[in-house]
């Protein structure tokens, strides 16, 4: 069921010096949807990213999610409204365990301060456990809950991405961002990505991808966006995109010159 | 997904469930008993120990066990690092001297002010240093300790370099503690209110933001945590153990303070205490500012000649153990319990 627009995009642009990483980007996420933004490296699809959770300031154009308009909010502040995000290098914190990242995750639904933890009444008591158990059921959704004790830092990477899911979902978002979810995952592991993405659209999270697995896109996206050099290229569905021209020849062209 | 599956699932989700809440509890309790331990080991040492020049000792190393705590907080968690934290512990010591030995209030009065004043001061210089990126709090901070250094040994209020007479003892219950065994006890029971605040708020909502953000910032702050906002708080708690740490000091059994021991030496001091210890750990500060204390006390005579041993215990320390005393003491006797069960095995 693809609802009403969740995110809006309008005219958005961000230059670095002199170059124009964003121009003139517009583009709507409707709610239940599943969109991926695809186009070669240096496109700005993760420049848009940051712009979208306060990581840069953008220099023009708006961008509203749920009717909130999202530039200029903190990064807290944007992931509050229920964007969450997992990250290209997946930024899990190293030094903690599994179960503690996600526990971090789940940040927005406690609200114990220094103070009262400090003191650890039955309040705080009664959240942590709450907290565990949401983290665990996080976990047990991505099926990694038999690393929950392990560092973080000790995981592969096909773990490390569901871990970085697990946390971004303990905080419920109603958006996730996702930059790569698929990469250095092997082929199985990138078919489970897939299925992943599929559960938690099905669960009522909007996903907004930017991926570089042509397999995983085209397989699970309703609707692609193709960026050039900061610039919209093409829009539409995946059947719609793969025979256009222009795609063909500034993306795939690319691709297949590498090869 | 027929019924009876999705039940066994939920079942195997609240086994999972449980057992890590059973793992934490068991962490937790043995945390307990290693604080309860240490602690009936601190009531039990006046029993031995006698000589009031080792009370005495025994008295400054448990505030200086407060303040590496507080600082912990800050470098061990949350990432930052202050130069200046003996400006803190002079802001603490002296507001609440200058209350009682000039105007005549109750210890127990001026206390609250004194740890008031110093996170008012803490958050003024933290809120706009700490919204930057980087290592600006430590310039902060370097310069704040050199400000209070010199206000301590200009003004007028504080007696300046001759330093401020006539500090009261605290007294409970109308009996003032003018022992220095009476005072072990009284520093040493603050020590213990303080640790075990401080292990409950590092194993909580904040204290898992405070390390997240130190990890990154980026992901903290797309997951929720207000990461500016965590950074100057946990500076300003920092700050507070130190005031509590210079109370203490103040109505400490002599009655006198003057600016010396809250310079720049006592500011580095206290950061190697951290780091020789393990910043991120309960223990490591308590360790650290044992031993800073101890070869401070032994160093005495030969002025100035510790900072160059802090330097030569910092290099073998990161070559020896980096993640700390208490770390490299834990796998230590990992090592030797290993080696216990090989051997075991082996006969």
């Amino acid at each position: 069921m693809i609802g009403a627009a969740l995110l809006e995009l309008r005219g958005l642009r961000k230059d670095f010096g002199g170059l124009e990483a964003v121009k003139d980007v517009s583009f709507t996420v409707r709610e239940g949807q599943i969109k991926a933004l695809i186009g070669p490296n240096g496109a700005g699809k993760t420049t848009i990213f940051n712009l979208l959770t306060g990581v840069l300031p953008a220099q023009a154009g708006r961008a509203e999610f749920a009717g909130t308009s999202l530039l200029g909010l903190a990064p807290h502040r944007i992931a509050a409204l229920g964007v969450g995000r997992t990250f290209q290098t997946t930024l899990l914190f190293d030094d903690m365990t599994v179960l503690e990242n996600v526990m971090v995750g789940h940040h927005l639904r406690g609200r114990m301060g220094l103070l009262g933890s400090a003191l650890r009444g039955s309040g705080v008591r009664a959240e942590e456990r709450v907290t565990r158990e949401a983290a665990m059921e996080a976990l047990a959704r991505v099926a990694v809950a038999e690393v929950a004790a392990r560092p973080a830092g000790e995981l592969p990477i096909g773990q490390r991405r569901l871990v970085e899911v697990a946390r971004a979902l303990a905080a419920q978002p109603r958006l996730l961002l996702m930059d790569e979810p698929a990469a250095g995952l092997n082929m199985r592991e990138t078919e489970q990505m897939g299925e992943l993405i599929r559960q938690i659209r099905d669960a009522g999270v909007t996903v907004l991808l930017v991926e570089h697995d042509m397999s995983l896109v085209m397989g699970i996206s309703e609707e692609i966006l193709v960026l050039d050099r900061g610039e919209r290229l093409a829009e539409g569905p995946p059947e719609a995109i793969q025979k256009d021209e222009r795609v063909l020849a500034a993306y795939l062209g690319e691709e297949a010159e590498e090869c | 997904m027929n019924p009876r599956n999705a039940t066994e699932r939920s079942t195997e989700l609240s086994d999972l469930q449980e057992a890590q809440v059973a793992a934490h509890r068991r962490r937790r309790r043995r945390q307990f008993l290693q604080l309860l331990v240490f602690f009936a080991v601190v009531a039990l040492v006046p029993v031995f120990v006698r000589n009031a020049y080792y009370l005495n000792v025994l008295v400054y190393v448990g505030i200086y066990v407060i303040i590496a705590t507080g600082l912990n907080l800050l470098m061990g968690y949350a990432g930052q690092i202050s130069l200046g934290h003996a400006g803190f512990y002079g802001l603490g010591a002296y507001t609440s001297g200058v209350l009682t030995a000039t105007y005549g209030w109750s210890p127990w009065a001026a206390m609250p002010v004194a740890v008031a004043l110093t996170c008012a001061v803490a958050y003024v210089v933290g809120r706009p240093t700490l919204r930057l990126r980087g290592h600006y709090l430590a310039m902060a901070t370097l310069g704040l300790g050199i400000i209070i250094q010199v206000l301590l040994r200009q003004s007028s209020i504080t007696g300046g370099a001759s330093g401020l007479l006539g500090i009261p003892a605290i007294s409970i219950a109308g009996r003032s503690l003018e022992t220095d065994m009476q005072y072990y006890f009284f520093v040493w029971a603050f020590v213990a209110l303080l640790l075990v605040a401080f292990a409950n708020l590092v194993d909580s909502r904040p204290g898992r933001a405070l390390r997240a953000l130190r990890e990154s910032e980026l992901a903290a702050g797309m997951l929720g945590v207000d990461t500016a906002s965590y950074k100057v708080q946990a500076f300003v708690i920092s700050a507070a153990y130190a005031a509590i740490g210079g109370i203490l000091y103040a109505h400490a059994s002599m009655h006198f303070l003057s600016p010396q021991p809250f310079g720049f030496h006592t500011s580095i001091a206290l950061v190697v205490m951290v780091v020789l210890g393990g910043e991120g750990t309960l223990w490591g500060p308590v360790f650290g500012a044992a031993t800073i204390t101890l070869i401070q006390e032994k160093l005495r005579p030969y002025n100035d000649i510790d900072i160059v041993v802090y330097g030569l215990l910092l290099i073998v320390m990161l070559i020896m153990m980096p993640g700390g005393l208490s770390r490299g003491l834990a796998a230590f006797v990992e090592r030797l319990r290993g080696r216990a069960r090989v051997e075991e095995a082996a006969s």
